[in-house]
């Protein structure tokens, strides 16, 4: 294999597996914006030009028909089970539209798309409007949607503290960790490392336990100091790396022009520490974002409280088949973080390597 | 230097009152600001900014107030309890939260369900015999052994063809995406790819194409089993194989070109350089990555508990934890297999301090 050709093979190979990754995220996408009744008739693909057969005409056989008989369609004899199946003809397709009224459809294949596109789902999903759905068999039900505008804004009050409080404890810790000297500081820095890996299941019991005796269950409180711990290890591990590879010299001058520890802190580590702080702070603000166990352990699912993730995971066991408001909630739920991920996505992935590339 | 007078001048008794006044005024505050915000019913927008503002700079204010009662003592005594005030909130949270927890839930480990006789290990034995636990056990191990190994696989297979083709950028943006869907969307995702209705009208993709090659629709993630739990698995690859690509990708980069150039002139074909020269350059990254994708998966949960929830014999050890624990109320067996989850990862504990030991660390 010559050079060029291999470059071309690898090309293509990487855009198929690319397509590969996509495709899952693309159908939720475009069925969110698909109609109730179209979701539940036709594959959400449905809506790129495709050959399909395609109704034109309509013949109504004599009501008294026998149906366990051959049947006579202008002329010719079929078996039922053949216009079950559809029986084609000169590019033309009989097949049955509704045996017991002895209907039949008369089609033909034509480029045809289901590309009808509605906001309606979102409608639903944000602002709990009421909508219609037609179901496959005509009759038609009224529903309220479900108003998820309260969970996005739980989200957020969840998140935002959640990644910043972490972010500041462990950067205090890191600097004392990395430059302050006092009794017991490799031993707890160990223990922190150690902690890095300790699943969080092995701590629900107990912490739920504590908080149902402080009243912190179902509170923000509960839930931020819950993410801050969590994410501690991890971020202060990260941070400490970062914070101790600074060069000491501007700490030196900062301590004879009479800096405090704590002005050094505010004035030269929190500011120089910025593309650690971002990086770090962007995979903490995911990781809160899209938890769902923590939430359901701490947070409880009262509606003043509940989450997204919570939300949707409970509109799955209940709505499971509601499919147009699960697309348009999953992607309700999906377009913080991918804008998150999108625009920061050179700090996020700087902040992985950061961590774990080494050695 | 007038400042430092001023210092010197309280005396040790005072400044101990001060500290004490501010410690409790912290404390008072804070208690007052939280009965606050969780008694008073207030707009929901509102209650949110509210919330915000209190938990970002709370925790500032707290480091602030502390400190500035330490700056007022001697300047010997300030440099004994500094440190102690800047490492002490991370200190007590993962005390509390975190490493006392796992000695109590420990301790829970060894009593019955209702936590108030002792049973020993009995737990364990039954974590270990019975059916429903044998096959949470069993399919972690499948979620490890098919899960990790894909993701590790795929990842560095993506990272060598991403490095070599036009499009890098783009490619790894793609694969990398679904690591900020949270496990629940992408289980939405996936229940619509694996959605099976009777009839021929299938919108579900994979019965899509099932039926369109002539096969019959299948229930993917309910009646397949043992195998529904690789249909499972699969999101988790397609959730994770990002996150090592993007971490071999950089190893990949850093093996100087020099060597690969070297290897290509003494007539070595590329199977060769990847295994001889590529593979053993990036062993470390390989180990990291594994290790934080083995945790990962063994701890796996919401993605089950939004596709089948556990029924179907898809159950895990964290999710038949939750069920134990939250459903059924057998505090002993729920902290049992929390610990077994954990005893699943002292070895990786052990590999990370011994890899951070390598690096320098300390």
């Amino acid at each position: 294999m010559n050079k060029k050709n291999s470059k071309w093979m690898v090309n293509l190979v990487l855009a198929l597996i690319c397509l590969i990754w996509l495709i899952p995220t693309a159908g939720l996408f475009i069925s969110s914006f698909r109609p109730a009744s179209d979701i539940l008739d036709t594959g959400w693909w449905t809506v790129f030009p495709h050959r399909a057969w395609v109704t034109e005409d309509q013949l109504s056989l004599d009501p008294d028909t026998d149906l366990s008989a051959p049947i006579k369609v202008n002329g010719q004899t079929y078996t039922n089970d053949q216009l079950t199946e559809g029986v084609v003809v000169d590019n033309t397709r009989l097949i049955w539209r509704n045996r017991r009224a002895r209907l039949l459809d008369v089609q033909t294949k034509q480029w045809n798309s289901n590309a009808n596109f509605t906001l309606e789902n979102y409608q639903a999903v944000l602002g709990g409007k009421e909508y219609i759905i037609t179901m496959p068999d005509g009759t038609t039900r009224t529903e309220k949607g479900s108003n998820l505008s309260r969970s996005f804004l739980n989200t957020l009050t969840v998140s935002i503290p959640a990644t910043i409080i972490p972010l500041l404890i462990a950067t205090f810790a890191a600097y004392a960790f990395a430059w302050l000297n006092f009794i017991g500081r490799k031993s707890i820095f160990v223990i922190v490392i150690a902690l890095l890996v300790v699943p969080l299941q092995v701590a629900l019991i107990p912490i739920l336990k504590d908080y149902t005796s402080l009243g912190l269950n179902g509170t923000f409180l509960g839930i931020w100091l819950a993410h801050a711990t969590f994410g501690l290890p991890l971020t202060t591990y990260f941070l400490f790396n970062y914070i101790s590879q600074l060069p000491k010299d501007i700490f030196e001058s900062a301590f004879i022009d009479g800096a405090s520890n704590f002005t050094i802190f505010t004035k030269l580590i929190l500011p120089l520490s910025v593309p650690a702080l971002a990086s770090i702070g962007i995979f903490q603000f995911l990781w809160v974002w899209n938890d769902y166990l923590v939430a359901l352990v701490f947070l409880g699912g009262q509606p003043d409280v509940q989450v997204l993730s919570m939300r949707i995971a409970d509109m799955v066991g209940s709505r499971g088949n509601d499919w147009h408001l699960l697309t348009s909630a999953a992607f309700v739920s999906m377009i913080m973080p991918l804008s998150v991920f999108f625009l920061l996505q050179r700090f996020f992935v700087r902040g992985l390597l950061g961590g774990s590339v080494k050695g | 230097m007038e400042a430092l007078n001023k210092q010197e001048t309280t005396s040790i008794p005072k400044l101990a009152l001060i500290s004490l006044l501010v410690f409790v005024g912290n404390l008072i505050v804070h208690s007052l600001i939280f009965i606050f915000l969780r008694d008073t019913p207030l707009n929901p927008a509102l209650y949110a900014i509210l919330a915000i503002i209190w938990g970002v700079f709370g925790v500032y204010s707290i480091y602030f107030t502390l400190n500035w009662v330490v700056e007022k003592y001697p300047t010997k005594i300030r440099a004994r309890i500094q440190p102690y005030i800047f490492v002490g909130p991370a200190v007590l949270l993962l005390g509390w939260l975190l490493f006392l927890p796992t000695l109590r839930t420990f301790y829970l480990s060894l009593f019955g369900p209702n936590s108030t006789n002792f049973v020993g290990i009995s737990n364990y034995i039954a974590v270990f015999t019975d059916r429903l636990l044998i096959t949470a056990l069993r399919n972690n191990l499948m979620w490890v052994v098919f899960g990790a190994t894909a993701c590790i696989v795929f990842g560095l297979l993506i990272a060598v063809l991403a490095d070599r083709s036009n499009f890098e950028k783009t490619a790894k943006a793609i694969i990398f995406m679904p690591m900020a869907i949270s496990m629940v969307a992408a289980g939405v995702i996936w229940k619509f790819i694996y959605f099976y209705q009777p009839g021929d009208e299938q919108i579900g993709l994979l019965n899509a194409i099932v039926v369109a090659l002539g096969g019959s629709p299948q229930a993917w993630t309910s009646m397949l089993q043992p195998w529904n739990n690789l249909f499972l698995i699969i999101i988790l690859i397609w959730m994770q194989t990002g996150f090592a690509m993007v971490l071999f990708s950089a190893a990949l980069k850093g093996i100087p070109a020099e060597l690969l150039e070297a290897a290509r002139i003494d007539g070595a074909n590329e199977f060769t350089i990847f295994f001889k020269i590529i593979i053993p350059y990036m062993m470390g990254t390989i180990i990291s990555v594994s290790t934080t994708i083995i945790v990962f998966t063994l701890k796996i949960f919401d993605i089950i508990m939004v596709m089948t929830g556990g029924q179907y014999e898809t159950d895990v050890v964290a999710t038949q934890f939750y069920r134990q624990f939250f459903m059924y109320r057998n505090f002993g067996y729920g902290s049992t297999l929390a610990i077994v989850l954990l005893i699943a990862v002292i070895p990786v504990i052990i590999l990370n301090l011994r890899q951070f030991r390598k690096q320098g660390g300390f």
